[in-house]
């Protein structure tokens, strides 16, 4: 294990510059540790995120995955380590948690839509409390991303009325509509019958090639081989090993890595 | 294999089985044992009905002023019709009785404007209508401004006090309630150990007992000279006995709410009380109308309970009415005309709650 974890290292700093400092570092963890009661969830995550940088993040569940991106908005508390997003550091500070979370999207496996809301008051709601922006501008904003993600024709109407991919899409929007720096993508098609994955995942390839930075959790390995920038595997709360997805799926260098993509691509 | 190379068009239900006669064989003829439910439900329905229609309005007496124009065949409703007056504004000077009109009227059109969904300008009675109205509905009942006679809290009464300490209890307890609600759920150990407190405290303890201690006790913690008026003891004693309830009622609807849609919201970077205020509360609230209503309604009927310290609201006056010597006798007309008139305001707010959850049903189910 030692083994696999100091490979990885290596291999992530493969292409780009080992200095830690720099303003274009949009997440960075060290150390961190994370318990559930007596549960160690987390143990010893380094892992940074570049801008710009598209990564997907896999494991068998249970595996601390979700755990580590809710971290970095702080849904989850760190016990253990050092958490730093967009040159923030993540503490108890509830005023700091709120100023890294406007600048952190994030995209749910269960949608979380606000069912009470119409499409379009759900992509407007923060925009106009949270930045204070007026009614007129968020509605145009909202309609824009709507657009984008090619249900603005449904604004009208509320979430209960729409299909899962629709409201995986409209979250997806929503998220976008506070302009944020990186977007967290918690396994935003693992809800979804299969013939909708298709159109979730289109939106975000689209936005992948838009530049980005994307951290996302999912079992779609063939959107880690043609978005991803990096590939993340975890197991039991540790990142196993880290690598550009050619390498990482032809040449995986943990039994682990190995055992978990043959279960999950074999059949 | 190809099953239909056509598409089969719609067709009209068989006719037996829509329709008024159909209704009536599928529900209440559907077999001999069901056939002989009706049948006796419609003959025990006779035999009460027509009695008491008889009594009510046929065999009744609706004209005269005292107890020798009641044949005693039926009800006497001129004793009710005597003492309308009293049972509507209790003790109030009949000279000043407009006063008391003026307020029932901004009353009853404020809720009306409120409830009918085609009214405009909702924002700005609603502020008017909770603190407006109020004021001037204190200054036109007790009076002592602009040349008014002063009436005294212990001469109001009847429907006027019934109303009053109902609206003010509902206005009160709900804003209350909503604050201990999150309190219990509170994170910080002092806040939530003293809503708990508060909530298990009032919860426990019989409302007469609240009253009894508002009126009594109270007066012998306050220093000398310093007297709190009857009618606001009881008020605040209703209210926070009330806002107990209110608050579970609320923490019900707050634990239905799913997780995901406060992390939702708080990935959107909204702080606690926009988290609650925009997101969780108003789904909390609308889930939680049919309890919520359910506490009003007997918060409404709870107010008779002031009789005990005093106060003469509706039952109180219309018992107090039953003691005079010029009408004894007339207990069930007195108590029909009350359950009646509790009936009406207790069923209109049961259908508007209904009418409510109907029209913020946006068709989810999370």
């Amino acid at each position: 294990m030692t083994q696999a974890a100091t490979n990885s290292s290596d291999i992530s700093t493969h292409d780009t510059s080992t200095d830690t400092s720099t303003p274009d570092l949009m997440v960075e963890m060290r150390g961190v540790n994370k318990w559930y009661g007596d549960f160690h969830v987390l143990r010893d995550i380094d892992f940074e995120v570049k801008r710009g940088e598209r990564i997907v993040i896999c494991g068998p569940s249970g595996s601390g995955k979700s755990t580590l991106i809710r971290c970095i908005n702080h849904l989850e508390e760190h016990q253990q380590g050092e958490i730093v997003v967009g040159g923030v550091p993540l503490t108890q500070d509830v005023k700091r948690i709120e100023q890294i979370r406007r600048s952190v999207g994030m995209v749910f496996q269960h949608f979380n839509l606000f069912p009470h809301l119409s499409v379009l008051e759900n992509c407007c709601i923060a925009p106009m409390w949270v930045q204070k922006k007026p009614r007129k501008e968020a509605e145009a904003q909202a309609m824009r991303y709507l657009e984008r993600v090619k249900i603005a024709e449904q604004a009208r109407k509320y979430p209960g009325q729409l299909s899962g991919g629709q409201q995986q899409r409209v979250a997806i929007a929503r998220s976008l509509c506070m302009h944020p720096d990186i977007m967290l993508f918690d396994e935003p098609t693992s809800a979804l019958d299969p013939e909708m994955i298709k159109e979730v995942l289109d939106v975000m390839v689209e936005l992948a090639n838009e530049g980005m930075t994307m951290l996302c959790v999912t079992h779609e390995m063939g959107f880690a081989k043609t978005v991803a920038d990096r590939v993340i595997f975890m197991d039991q709360g540790q990142i196993i090993e880290e690598n550009a997805p050619e390498p990482f799926f032809n040449n995986p260098q943990s039994e682990r890595t190995q055992l978990f993509l043959s279960q999950i691509l074999g059949h | 294999m190809i099953h239909n190379q056509t598409m089969i068009n719609q067709r009209p239900a068989p006719t037996n089985t829509i329709g008024p006669l159909a209704w009536l064989r599928a529900n209440l003829f559907s077999g001999p044992i069901n056939t002989l439910f009706t049948l006796i439900g419609l003959y025990v329905l006779y035999l009460l009905v027509v009695p008491t229609i008889q009594w009510a309005f046929i065999n009744a007496d609706w004209t005269g002023t005292t107890r020798e124009d009641c044949s005693r065949e039926g009800a006497c409703w001129v004793f009710v019709k005597a003492r309308f007056s009293q049972f509507m504004y209790g003790l109030y000077p009949r000279d000043e009785v407009w006063r008391a009109n003026i307020v029932f009227a901004g009353f009853f059109a404020l809720i009306a404007w409120l409830a009918i969904p085609r009214m405009p300008f909702k924002r700005w009675v609603a502020v008017l209508a909770l603190v407006g109205f109020p004021v001037a509905a204190y200054v036109l009942l007790h009076g002592g401004y602009f040349d008014l006679p002063r009436v005294p809290t212990h001469r109001w009464g009847g429907l006027m006090l019934t109303l009053l300490l109902a609206s003010v209890g509902m206005i009160g307890a709900l804003p209350i309630g909503i604050v201990l609600a999150l309190g219990r759920r509170s994170n910080m150990p002092i806040v939530k150990s003293f809503c708990v407190i508060f909530i298990e405290f009032w919860r426990g303890v019989p409302l007469i007992t609240v009253l009894f201690m508002a009126s009594v006790m109270l007066p012998l913690f306050l220093p000398s000279g310093i007297s709190v008026d009857r009618l606001v003891r009881a008020l605040i004693g209703l209210t926070l006995f009330q806002s107990a309830y209110m608050a579970e009622v609320i923490r019900g609807g707050l634990q239905a709410i799913p997780k995901g849609q406060e992390e939702a919201a708080a990935a959107l970077g909204m702080t606690y009380w926009k988290r609650m205020g925009l997101i969780v509360m108003p789904q909390a609230l609308k889930m939680m109308i049919p309890g919520i209503v359910n506490t009003f309604i007997s918060l409404f009927k709870d107010t008779t309970l002031v009789m005990i310290i005093g106060l003469f609201d509706l039952l109180g006056i219309v018992q107090a009415a039953l003691s005079d010597s010029n009408w004894l006798g007339f207990s069930i007309e007195g108590y029909v005309f009350a359950a009646f008139v509790f009936w009406i305001f207790c069923f209109s707010m049961s259908r508007y709650s209904q009418y409510l959850e109907r029209k913020l049903n946006t068709g989810h189910k999370h």
